[in-house]
């Protein structure tokens, strides 16, 4: 059995601390895992995607549409766009932040509206939390990849101090409180 | 101990453990992090080089000289590299010399797709092709031992999705390695009396090494049904068996040249239906047609882009996850220059004045993207210098004096600089812009020759860019800061209206560079604005239009202040309060 993580967002919002983070946890907890991530141009402010997978055995490092049991948005637009790679009973938790993609910024277009309630009326299960509120609240805007990531261990059948206990071993020590108290805040609302 | 490693840290792991001693690279996605990581061990000198082709000669240079080495490059690094290459291949040599050659189908970061493997089978050079971390950990360890015993260079062939995925790996301890060398003019100097002579040498090494490909530890087959074999490779073979798993018959090619003959025909004759599944180019499957086999490749399968679990099982007709999407069409989200990027004041002056561009491989290639579209051609390393010669040749006074080339300083001492000798020698009236951000930048910051850095980060030899520029030949050598758009837009109008050739030098550190202290997000007076977008101009992530006016994003700003130049009604400045 192999669950499929997706962690989406833009260019630079700090989504490889929490795909380090989760490499880092379910290898503790034994499974076989592969984690995909995009460097280069596309990191540029850019669409991005990195693909977590854990199970007995992993062959893709890739997650394909249909494919996804969880994703972790960092932006609200990035959610609309990869949500048809989560399974029909999918779970996909988004930051309501959005930021605007450039042609929306230079007037060609118009920021979508009310993404929430058109993917939840496709069915997808989605949990939307203002995360940069959170972030802030735990101290500091850059926290909300462990806001995020306190969401999603909600999910997981992984006891909370092993979390604790991957987050202390992944950050920088004088981050660790801070990133602790986001974890706990995403995990509480 | 187990690990969760990146493809091209397992592959430096496997430099290392092989007792690899000399490393000489150029930065390229999606290999670059192959040579950052080894650069992280101190048993290993390594070093970024100006370009792909000194790196593979620095690394036969260290090789001939008894320490195993090693150079890694992207796909199109190879191009430049290819001229060492093809005579590296009749030389051999003394201690082993393995070659990474990252190639990036899907085109994540690349200005084409090729596929490199057509590199090894010109240069008669055998290629190994790993398909996760802990392969490309092992084969880089083989691959020594390979160039060894069989005289030759080796190469190993990434993929994007190899080489930046992690995945589990075992490590274990360094040996060392060292040969003497010996003086053997013959085997060295390749003039004809002797080439001619180790052209055979090359031959008979093939047919050696395809009697190895026969039966070696990196080719293997997975006997399952009889029903359906396949023959693939790298990354494909992932996919291949997150469709299949254990239910087909797989023959996995972990040597990709030379290819098995026997073996390949062994494992057609025990199958009812054969398809090959290879990414980019039907290579496997044209050696399968030479061997008078049937089989299946392209007819079923894209020739172009990147292969997934859910391409290869629609196009052999299995089935597919359901997926559901959003109805609406949703605004694209493409790569944008940075705020503060020091490029932005430079393409906004450039297209302001409708300039047109001749433009380069680097970050700046993105002022080809809306709002600026300020670059009309981007073709390869160097181009831009060289074809603005040839361009202004045809157009003379047409052209020479709206017309200039851009390239970043780490392209410029990659390919640029014989492009301006070409200008200075054979007399064209063009004008170059090097774009000056102190690192090579869209790669992931390294250092180059301009910077004053090695790879360790440790003082080293500087380049003088003004200096280097007079020396070939250019009288006119002008330096103005980007982040100036009046004095972009003098100098800019100077150089193009004299009749010499010239250079601009336009020199501001990349904004994301740890090193740059900005002074902070500046914001948007909301009783001043009066909505005329001028200042959108500049196409920066940070500003965009709510209600009719202006706002800055406090997150993304760093206070560049190129926006605030551009604003007539004095509503942008570093104190005032959006409201």
């Amino acid at each position: 059995m192999v669950k499929n993580v997706m962690i989406v967002g833009v260019g630079g919002q700090g989504s490889l601390l929490a795909s380090k983070l989760l490499g880092h946890l379910l290898l503790s907890e034994g499974y076989d895992v592969k984690v995909s991530e995009v460097h280069g141009m596309s990191q540029r402010g850019g669409s991005v995607v990195t693909y977590v997978r854990f199970g007995d055995k992993v062959y893709s490092p890739v997650i394909d549409k249909g494919q996804a049991d969880y994703i972790v948005s960092f932006e609200l637009l990035e959610a609309a766009r990869y949500v048809e790679f989560l399974k029909t009973d999918g779970h996909i938790v988004v930051n309501t932040q959005t930021i605007d993609p450039m042609p929306v910024i230079i007037g060609a277009t118009e920021y979508p509206e009310n993404l929430v309630e058109k993917m939840k009326d496709k069915g997808f299960k989605v949990d939307a939390m203002d995360c940069l509120s959170l972030a802030n609240e735990a101290g500091s805007s850059k926290a909300v990849n462990l806001v995020l990531m306190g969401k999603l261990s909600t999910f997981f059948d992984i006891p909370e101090e092993k979390w604790i206990k991957a987050i202390k071993e992944c950050v920088p020590a004088k981050f660790v409180e801070l990133n602790l108290k986001a974890f706990a805040l995403g995990r509480a609302n | 101990m187990k690990e969760l490693m990146l493809g091209n840290k397992a592959f430096a792991r496997g430099l290392y453990e092989a007792g690899c001693a000399v490393v000489s690279s150029y930065p390229g996605t999606p290999s670059t992090e192959v040579t950052e990581e080894a650069a992280k061990f101190d048993d290993i000198y390594c070093e970024w080089a100006p370009n792909e082709k000194v790196a593979m000669e620095v690394a036969f240079g260290a090789a001939l000289a008894g320490k195993r080495s090693f150079c890694g490059m992207k796909h199109v690094g190879l191009n430049v590299a290819a001229d060492p290459l093809y005579t590296l291949s009749y030389t051999g040599v003394n201690a082993g010399l393995v070659i990474c050659v990252a190639d990036d189908a899907g085109m994540h970061s690349s200005q084409n797709e090729q596929d490199s493997r057509h590199h090894a089978i010109a240069s008669k050079v055998p290629m190994l092709e790993p398909s996760d971390s802990a392969e490309a950990l092992f084969f880089a360890k083989e691959a020594f031992k390979l160039s060894e015993e069989y005289d030759t260079p080796v190469i190993i062939k990434m993929c994007t999705r190899v080489a930046h995925s992690q995945s589990i790996v075992e490590t274990s301890e360094r040996e060392e390695v060292t040969k003497s060398y010996e003086k053997n003019i013959s085997k060295y100097v390749m003039m004809p009396g002797n080439a001619i002579k180790r052209h055979p040498f090359v031959e008979e090494r093939t047919k050696k090494l395809t009697e190895l490909a026969e039966d070696c530890v990196f080719n293997k087959v997975e006997m399952g049904s009889d029903e359906l074999g396949i023959i693939t490779h790298s990354t494909s073979y992932q996919y291949v068996k997150e469709v299949y798993g254990d239910k087909v018959s797989i023959l996995k090619l972990g040597m990709v040249n030379p290819l098995p003959v026997n073996l390949i025909k062994d494992f057609a004759s025990k199958v009812k239906k054969l398809v090959v599944v290879e990414e980019l180019d039907p290579i496997i499957e044209n050696h399968c047609k030479s061997l008078g086999l049937n089989v299946n490749g392209k007819d079923l399968l894209p020739i172009t882009g990147e292969f997934s679990q859910n391409l290869i099982a629609a196009s052999l007709g299995e089935e597919v996850s359901p997926s559901v999407k959003l109805d609406e069409n949703l605004p694209v989200r493409p790569p944008v220059m940075c705020a503060g990027c020091p490029h932005r004041g430079l393409f906004y002056t450039l297209a302001k004045n409708k300039i047109t561009v001749l433009g380069d491989i680097g970050c700046y290639t993105l002022g080809a993207v809306a709002p600026l579209f300020a670059i009309e051609t981007t073709l390869c390393m160097g181009a831009s210098v060289s074809s603005i010669h040839g361009f202004n040749k045809v157009l003379s006074k047409e052209s020479e004096n709206k017309t200039v080339a851009v390239i970043g300083d780490s392209t410029f001492m990659h390919s640029g600089m014989t492009g301006l000798a070409n200008i200075a020698y054979n007399q064209s009236n063009s004008t170059v812009i090097i774009l000056d951000n102190s690192i090579t930048g869209m790669t992931g910051h390294q250092q180059n020759p301009t910077t004053g850095y090695n790879i360790k980060g440790d003082p080293a030899g500087k380049i003088d860019l003004e200096a280097l520029c007079h020396a070939l030949g250019f009288e006119r050598v002008r330096v103005v800061d980007p982040y100036d758009l009046k004095a972009c837009d003098e100098v800019i109008k100077e150089e193009l209206s004299v009749d010499a050739p010239s250079v601009i030098i336009s020199r501001r550190p990349c904004a994301l560079l740890k090193t740059v202290k900005h002074p902070g997000p500046i914001s948007v007076d909301q009783n001043k604005c009066v909505g005329c977008k001028m200042c959108m101009k500049i196409g920066c992530p940070a500003i965009s239009i709510k209600d009719g006016k202006a706002v800055i994003d406090q997150t993304q700003c760093v206070g560049c202040n190129v926006c605030t130049q551009l604003c007539k009604v004095g509503a942008i400045c570093p104190n005032a309060k959006e409201v």
